[in-house]
């Protein structure tokens, strides 16, 4: 079976690649262009840790094919920073201690930053439904949400 | 000069709360976790796996696999060392099927190929023969007369005569005249108690990146908690001598005690040996399910008596526990844990290990005791509530002291159960009022907490700053409490210390980074090493002054004459002394090595709310208190980190985690949507207060506090759940279906 | 001579007594006099066990010194996750 050519846009840059019609995005993101921040946990769409956005839509990767991104625009936790600026959110994870041993992190942070573009103000239900599609095993969600909730305020007081 | 740097209080940079050294790389993506390596050449592997909980391997034909586009190699079990005996072998049968395939999803053959997709392709086209055996997974029907025989023989000295070949091993207990003691009683409660099998589920799937040449030369990358121990197994199961394989821990996301135990690595490397080429071997989450490790289920006998003042004058427990088709079920963690937090005069505990035809079981945090606490906390709940009294009080009128003897025999040396519960009594939460519908429960908990062979090795740049390499993979945030422990010791700041995580190759041996050990033992471990390097850098400053060493002394990051005596010298500070060590004497470096003993035991108090819709039997967490001792809090925040998350997995084990196994012996929910561990949506807020009662045993009071966590919340939650049910809750975890049920069954009388 | 306290689990292999006397001043020393004296044990040794000395956990170190006044208590060994 021959490969497909897609051509697609990840964190703002052209990217052109071959991949097998079977291939899902997150095999595309980790195994063919090296971004390995989105992680695998289940791959049925349950853990959330692949998690990135497409076309602004917060997307498990692992549910989607890799021939699927073609002419979209991918964002993945690699594009969260905008060079040495760490986004807010980052920031705070680190100074809420809202990760432990990380993997569930960079879905968390690609969810919660689409969560705050839509909704600038959420509520605690509001994060802690949002993030329900984020699984994370060490923390039991308290410093995260807390994180979430400090950059969101923090956030509207600079805007 | 022998430097002791131990103390309990005026800490200038333990106890405060830095940002974590590695925090950067996680939140951008850029920490390298098992998966994330690649090596030229490399290969992809998966592993073919049977689908029958018990039969016996007739054949197996690789040949339609190896013929297609892509693959490389195949492995079986001849592949693997022959001759192994004890652990090893039950390992190796663990890791690949023998003659028999022993429970759903156990590896029978391996393939690498060019690509995932191929392997995977190729795994369909190896064929296997399997003659189905009857199976059984209960553990209590795994003991009765009738039940199919994993393996014969397998039993140890300790199991008595006329047990079923099943059980394996055997645990017994205690002190006293249990029998005298329930005689004294006013109320003797006895109960039954079951928990089903859980998983430690960790986000991460088990992952590794492998090379070995037939020099028996090799090289692996994996995600573990105890990367000594993945070479150790790795060289005895495929043949090698330990010290040609070299073993580099990943970031690792999440254990809990599901990565103590090696499941993929040798099929990597064996592969990669056939091939000669790189292999990457990655669970899939169903793999993770059906075929690593997770908890034993159980079954429970526990019977208190109580006295109308509240005095407990007798308990007794019997504890049933399946470890998988592998002897190795923590049934005398279990047994001596159950009654630790109380001061007994009459008290005996036996305990079952029992083989069924399920995944091997490994540890999860505190392995053994959870069940424990959730049985015998019951019993305490439902005394207390039949008798009237208040559950925090008549725990510590029973409660174990320094002084006292222990149920599992010792005296207990100083310790903090009593400071918990009288934390847990003052505590807002313990007086806040309930509303209509909602239940209060409490529980202690207890961990024995574990030393461990550590090495350490601490080396002094030229500018002074330092690196630390220790050999504990960084399972909960460990390296921030090295370099605050290290910062405490040389005086330099917390920002000049980088802590590494060596590999098998760069360091002494070191124990898995288990029974809550990283703070206690790298820490100690740490402590040594800056105390080594101190005595070295004074040494050096008493040279260059001319003075004797044991008239230098260390102070806030500088070398200083101890007294006008000495001499009139400036200090030095670290910088300087580093700058010239080459021409001084040789590079500066600090080591330890040894087997820390004397780690501090743990205990726990957990306060909890809930509420149960009756009618659809769903239960609702509204509020959660831990309080635990941890000795000393190294980093405060990483320590509430322990408490929440430690809780958060009990929340999840109480009311909805539990393996289903159908008829036909296989896995029915191997994966996160039937498999439910509790989501951001499920949780409160949980409130978290450190108790520190300093341990004897560690320079600055250190107790391990990762793994009582989780002995609690089984109890407290089932107690807060009978009380808002109005219905006592035995059997976990508490789904909707089985609270409907029970309250069924109350209302039929 | 230490006294060396067993769990209940192991009377049948030292005729009904609850702990016994060896002589030993390290935690290695009893272990091994524990093996000579009393054979039976042997295997319970084998699997593997841990020595409370004095409130100490010790798990596995055989250098521990032990006084003859210690409290000494076997268990089997103990495991973490």
């Amino acid at each position: 079976m021959s490969k497909l050519h897609v051509t697609t846009k990840i964190n703002g840059d052209e990217v052109e690649f071959l991949c097998d019609p079977r291939e899902t995005l997150l095999d595309v993101l980790r195994d063919r262009l090296g971004l390995t921040g989105a992680k695998e946990g289940c791959g049925t769409g349950d853990c959330g840790a692949c998690s990135v956005t497409v076309d602004g839509r917060l997307v498990c990767s692992c549910l989607m094919l890799g021939a699927e991104a073609e002419g979209k625009e991918i964002a993945t936790v690699e594009g969260i920073a905008e060079g040495e600026a760490l986004h807010p959110l980052q920031k705070k994870f680190i100074e809420y201690a809202a990760l432990q041993c990380g993997i569930c992190t960079p879905g968390i942070l690609v969810a919660a930053k689409n969560l705050l573009e839509k909704n600038p103000d959420p509520t605690e239900e509001q994060v802690r439904y949002w993030l329900a599609g984020n699984l994370c095993r060490c923390t039991g969600y308290d410093k995260i949400i807390r994180a979430v909730m400090d950059t969101a305020a923090e956030m509207r007081e600079a805007s | 000069m022998a430097l002791d740097s131990s103390k309990t209080t005026g800490f200038k940079y333990v106890g405060t709360r830095p940002d974590r050294p590695d925090g950067l790389d996680k939140v951008t993506g850029r920490a390298r976790f098992g998966a994330d390596a690649t090596a030229p050449g490399m290969l992809f592997a998966a592993i073919k796996r049977s689908p029958h909980a018990h039969a016996r391997i007739l054949r197996i034909d690789a040949t339609k696999a190896l013929a297609m586009e892509g693959v490389k190699a195949v492995v079986t079990r001849a592949d693997f060392a022959e001759g192994l005996t004890g652990e090893n072998w039950n390992i190796l049968e663990n890791v690949m099927a023998g003659d028999t395939a022993l429970y759903d999803g156990h590896a029978v053959a391996a393939v690498a190929a060019t690509t995932a997709l191929a392997a995977r392709d190729a795994i369909k086209a190896i064929e296997v023969d399997y003659e189905i055996l009857p199976h059984v997974t209960d553990v209590d029907k795994a003991m009765a007369p009738d039940a199919p025989v994993i393996r014969a023989g397998a039993a140890d000295a300790s199991v008595p005569e006329g047990l079923h070949p099943n059980v394996v091993r055997y645990h017994e207990s205690g002190h006293g005249d249990v029998e005298a003691g329930f005689a004294e009683a006013d109320l003797v409660i006895e109960d039954h108690f079951v928990t089903e099998a859980t998983h430690q589920g960790y986000i991460e799937p088990h992952a590794c990146l492998g090379t070995l040449g037939t020099d028996g030369k090799g090289e692996l990358w994996c995600c573990t908690q105890g990367h000594w121990n993945v070479q150790k197994v790795c060289a005895a199961l495929l043949g090698l001598e330990t010290s040609q394989l070299r073993v580099t821990a990943s970031e690792i996301g999440g254990g809990f005690g599901g990565k103590t135990a090696v499941f993929i690595e040798p099929v990597a490397l064996a592969l990669s040996r056939k091939a000669n080429r790189p292999v990457k071997l990655v669970m899939t989450r169903a793999e993770v399910f059906k075929a690593t490790g997770p908890t034993s289920s159980t079954s429970m006998d526990v019977k208190i008596g109580m006295k109308k003042d509240g005095t407990i004058t007798a308990a007794q427990g019997t504890f049933r526990l399946q470890g998988g088709a592998f002897p190795g079920a923590p049934c005398e963690m279990t047994a001596m844990c159950a009654f630790a937090p109380y001061d007994l005069k009459h008290v005996k505990q036996v305990g079952y290990d029992v083989m069924a035809n399920r995944p091997k079981q490994a540890a999860y945090r505190a392995p053994g005791s959870p069940m424990a606490a959730f049985a015998v906390e019951s019993v305490i709940d439902e005394l207390c509530k039949k008798l009237d009294l208040d559950p925090i009080d008549t725990r510590l009128k029973n409660a174990s002291r320094e002084g006292t003897r222990a149920s599992f025999g010792p005296t207990w040396p100083r310790i903090g159960l009593v400071e918990t519960l009288e934390a847990a009594k003052a505590h807002p939460h313990y007086s806040a009022p309930l509303e209509p519908g909602q239940g209060r429960g409490i529980s202690c908990g207890f961990w024995f907490n574990h030393g461990g062979e550590t090495s350490v090795s601490l080396a002094l740049s030229e500018d002074g700053t330092a690196q630390i390499a220790v050999g504990t993979p960084d399972i909960g945030g460990s390296r921030a409490s090295m370099a605050l422990m290290a910062s405490e010791v040389l005086g330099i700041p917390y920002e000049d210390i980088r802590v590494i995580i060596a590999d098998t190759a760069s360091l002494g041996y070191n124990e898995i980074s288990h029974g809550s050990r990283v703070t206690y033992a790298s820490g100690l471990a740490t402590i040594k090493a800056a105390e080594d390097a101190v005595q070295k850098l004074c040494a050096r400053a008493a040279a260059k002054w001319g003075i004797p060493e044991d008239a230098v002394y260390w102070e806030d990051g500088f070398a200083k004459p101890s007294g006008p005596n000495a001499g009139d010298f400036a200090p030095l500070p670290i910088a300087e002394i580093t700058a010239t060590m080459g021409a001084t004497g040789g590079p500066i470096s600090g080591h330890f090595e040894a087997t820390p003993e004397g780690a501090g035991v743990s205990f726990a108090t957990h306060i909890v709310d809930a509420e149960v819709d009756r009618e659809t039997g769903s239960t609702k967490v509204v509020r959660y208190t831990v309080v635990q001792d941890a000795g000393k809090a190294v980093h405060p925040t990483y320590v509430e980190g322990q408490f929440q998350g430690g809780a958060a997995q009990g929340i999840g084990w109480a009311l909805n985690e539990e393996y289903i196994y159908g008829e036909d012996g296989r896995l029915q929910n191997a994966g996160f949507l039937d498999y439910r561990i509790p989501v951001a949506s499920d949780l409160p807020m949980i409130d978290t207060v450190i108790v520190e009662v300093p341990n004897p045993g560690h320079p600055f009071g250190v107790r391990g506090v990762g793994e009582t966590s989780i002995c609690p919340p089984l109890a407290a939650i089932a107690n807060a759940v009978s009380a808002a049910a109005g219905v006592r809750m035995r059997q976990l975890p508490m789904r909707p279906s089985r609270i409907l049920e029970a309250l069924d069954s109350a209302a039929d009388g | 001579m230490v006294d060396v306290a067993l769990w209940s689990g192991l009377r049948p292999l030292i005729g009904g007594r609850d702990s016994v006397a060896v002589e030993g001043s390290t935690v290695g020393e009893i272990l091994t006099a524990l093996r000579r004296d009393y054979p039976a044990l042997g295997p319970t040794l084998d699997a593997g066990v841990s020595v409370v000395v004095d409130g100490r956990v010790i798990a596995s170190s055989l250098t521990e010194p032990v006084r003859p006044d210690s409290e000494v208590v076997l268990m089997m060994r103990l495991k973490g996750g």
